[in-house]
């Protein structure tokens, strides 16, 4: 569909490594991946997958008031959460569960707020530096620029020390890339040369739209003309994800500036549960994709290198655990008190929160004595 | 010497180079306020003084001034971000609203956002169109946000500290047609409460309160109500958000009556806002309705305008004497 020359490619449709000119210089990253940190790449996305079903169903079955599937787009995800490193932050959009799952993130979070629970409401610093989501489209793009800003006049960032230089990545969407504030972070990145990598999932659809309505240039181009390097991967290609993202984020805290990494992957369902994608794109272009699927084309890979059916089963199991776990525990969730709705407006003390939660609380009070 | 006679571009320069010695992480961000000190002179010289690093000169865009400005202090820092003139701050009105405002809850406590907008606001410099707006109401009306605006030198130079020391988002307006006129500053004073009120002038027989550019047509108005036997007593709001109602019901239960004055059309406005609160809470005590004096519900006219449609002592003593003929 949207693949280019340039689209950079590690791990063919059947499974095999692709050896070239243009996967050398990422090859390497892969070489350096253990067994174990293959078979992580896996697990995550199969479990994350089964939890995807498992929040989908649950919205169906009114527990939940809306999902965001992130289906078809484990790949893009799983390879750029790993290549990030510990002290690295990461600022997702709010379709990247496999990356806060990575991150330690309780998936049960997520869940939460799309219960009408919270906002978000964990803490980044306590999460391995996993941002919380924003629903405005593209506003994170902003906050990840100036968090890099920060780490920049820290002075974390180019000092020759590569554990101890930090990087900032930030995902967005296509339909994201059509919003000023995506504009604006990457003038402001590379006014300031931030050590951040933008990371774009192109899923071809923002909603309804297709992207050739938000794009007539492959998106990897458009931040050359921002003066920041692009570069396009086969975003269904987990290796490519994970290598291409390392190489680039390796150059962000070594100083070398911001860069900009079109993931070309799709939303293999609907934008959310309450979208209806039959009315507006046709089977032909979903059996593309489906052929396309990241998760089986790795376990192609995993299997050509030994793997066994033990080994899937195993992850399979593990998927279904944490889909009744999500279950069991989005059913027992409690409704939060009321007092959330005044606690963490302001951090300073505000006489109109005192005011106001003292009076919900008298009114209240008045209800229990009138049934008293 | 303590006390110096100076500007009020002079005293917020102050008060920022005093927050910036305080404290490291205090950052300025704006467009042009580097080399060039800003538009209005306001950080001029603090670019020299504290280097490239504190004092970011910034790409044309305020929605990334203010966004990025989230991002720097989610890592600790404290920016101050200049908007250039009032109505330049709506590029940026998402990332003010959306997210500076609703972050801090968004984090159940986890993060605190201070970052203080400074905003040049108001009317009565002849310019075109965009730079002579009062767009507070937005921000007051928007929870998570605090909006303040000092009406002197001196206010100026302890309230842009206050606001900088503060925890939350703070919407600072600067009141350009005072930004020229001299006053005393004390570089003792510390220690008031940002969002306090203050009577500026004690009077008995009606209350004229205001904020930010109308305080010194207040007090003009009451010079003149005084030559004519009325005793105005005038209050300065000084914070728009939270308001400090303790003195004004104060006031009105001692004068009975409330004039409301200021530049932002008065529609759904701040001036409205108190009213509703001051009838609540003081009703028993009001001799006359109160009443308010604004600027039209129209656009901010073409310059040459402005001193009809901006409300003067002559308006404002319409009004006074409208109350008191109940």
């Amino acid at each position: 569909m949207s693949y280019t020359a340039a689209t950079v490619q590690l791990l063919s449709p059947e499974g095999e490594l692709v050896a070239s000119d243009a996967t050398a210089e990422y090859l390497p990253y892969i070489e350096k991946l253990s067994d174990e940190q293959l078979r992580e790449f896996h697990r995550q996305m199969v479990v994350i997958r089964r939890f995807d079903i498992e929040a989908a169903n649950l919205q169906r079955q009114g527990q939940l008031a809306l999902w965001i599937p992130s289906l078809g787009q484990e790949a893009a995800q799983v390879g750029s959460g790993y290549a990030a490193k510990p002290q690295d932050h990461i600022f997702p959009a709010y379709r990247e569960h496999v990356v806060a799952r990575i991150r330690g993130i309780d998936p049960i979070r997520i869940i939460e707020m799309l219960r009408g629970i919270s906002h978000g409401g964990w803490d980044p610093k306590q999460n391995n530096n996993f941002h919380l989501y924003t629903l405005v489209i593209g506003s994170q793009t902003l906050h990840a620029t100036g968090y890099a800003m920060g780490i920049q006049l820290d002075g974390l960032s180019g000092t020759g020390d590569p554990d101890k230089d930090e990087a900032v990545i930030v995902y967005f969407g296509d339909g994201a890339t059509s919003q000023g504030d995506v504009s604006e972070a990457l003038v402001f990145a590379a006014s300031y040369q931030t050590p951040q990598v933008f990371f774009l999932q192109n899923n071809h659809w923002a909603i309804s739209v297709p992207v050739t309505k938000q794009s007539r240039t492959p998106l990897y181009l458009r931040p050359s003309g921002f003066g920041i390097p692009g570069v396009q991967i086969d975003g269904n290609d987990v290796l490519a994800s994970y290598a291409v993202t390392s190489a680039n984020l390796d150059a962000a805290r070594g100083g070398g500036g911001p860069r900009f990494i079109e993931a070309l992957t799709y939303r293999m369902g609907a934008h959310t549960t309450s979208d209806d994608p039959s009315k507006y794109r046709d089977e032909e272009e979903l059996d593309f994709w489906v052929k396309a699927d990241p998760v089986s084309r790795f376990e192609k890979y995993l299997r050509s290198r030994g793997e066994g059916d033990a080994f899937f089963a195993d992850v399979a199991a593990e998927g279904e655990d944490l889909a009744a776990d999500i279950r069991k525990r989005t059913l027992e969730i409690e409704p939060p008190p009321v007092s959330k709705i005044f606690a963490h407006v302001y951090s300073d003390p505000h006489p109109r929160m005192q005011e106001q939660s003292a009076w919900l609380t008298a009114y209240e009070a008045a209800f229990e004595e009138g049934q008293a | 010497m303590s006390v110096e006679s100076l500007s009020m571009a002079k005293a917020i320069n102050l008060g920022l180079r005093k927050a910036m010695e305080h404290d490291e992480k205090v950052i300025l961000m704006g467009e042009d306020i580097g080399p060039l000190g800003g538009v209005f002179r306001v950080t001029e010289g603090l670019q020299a003084q504290f280097g490239l690093n504190r004092v970011l000169d910034t790409p044309l865009a305020e929605s990334g001034i203010v966004g990025t400005a989230i991002g720097l202090a989610m890592r600790g820092y404290r920016p101050v971000c200049e908007i250039q003139f009032d109505g330049f701050i709506f590029p940026g009105f998402d990332q003010i609203t959306s997210q500076l405002a609703k972050l801090t809850g968004r984090h159940e406590g986890s993060l605190s956002l201070p970052v203080v907008i400074r905003v040049p606001y108001g009317g009565h410099i002849g310019a075109v169109e965009h730079h002579q707006e009062s767009p507070e109401a937005y921000f007051a009306h928007t929870p998570g946000l605090r909006v303040v605006t000092p009406s002197t030198p001196h206010d100026a130079y302890w309230m842009i500290q206050e606001a900088i020391a503060g925890n939350d988002p703070v919407l600072f307006f600067e009141p350009k047609s005072r930004y020229w006129p001299k006053g005393d500053v004390d570089a003792r004073a510390s220690g008031i409460p940002l969002h306090t009120s203050r009577v500026v002038r004690e009077g008995t027989e009606i209350t004229l309160l205001g904020y930010g550019p109308m305080v010194n047509v207040l007090l003009a108005a009451a010079e003149i109500a005084a030559a004519e036997g009325t005793s105005c007593e005038v209050i300065d709001l000084r914070s728009l958000s939270p308001v400090d109602y303790e003195p004004i019901v104060a006031s009105v239960q001692k004068t009975g009556r409330l004039v409301i004055a200021q530049e932002a059309p008065g529609f759904v406005s701040v001036g409205s806002e108190i009213a509703a609160t001051v009838t609540e809470r003081a009703f028993y005590s009001l001799e006359s309705p109160v009443l308010r004096v604004a600027g039209f519900d129209t656009p901010f006219p073409p310059a040459k305008l402005e001193t009809v449609y901006l409300p003067d002592a002559d308006r404002v003593l319409e009004a006074v004497d409208r109350a008191m003929a109940y």
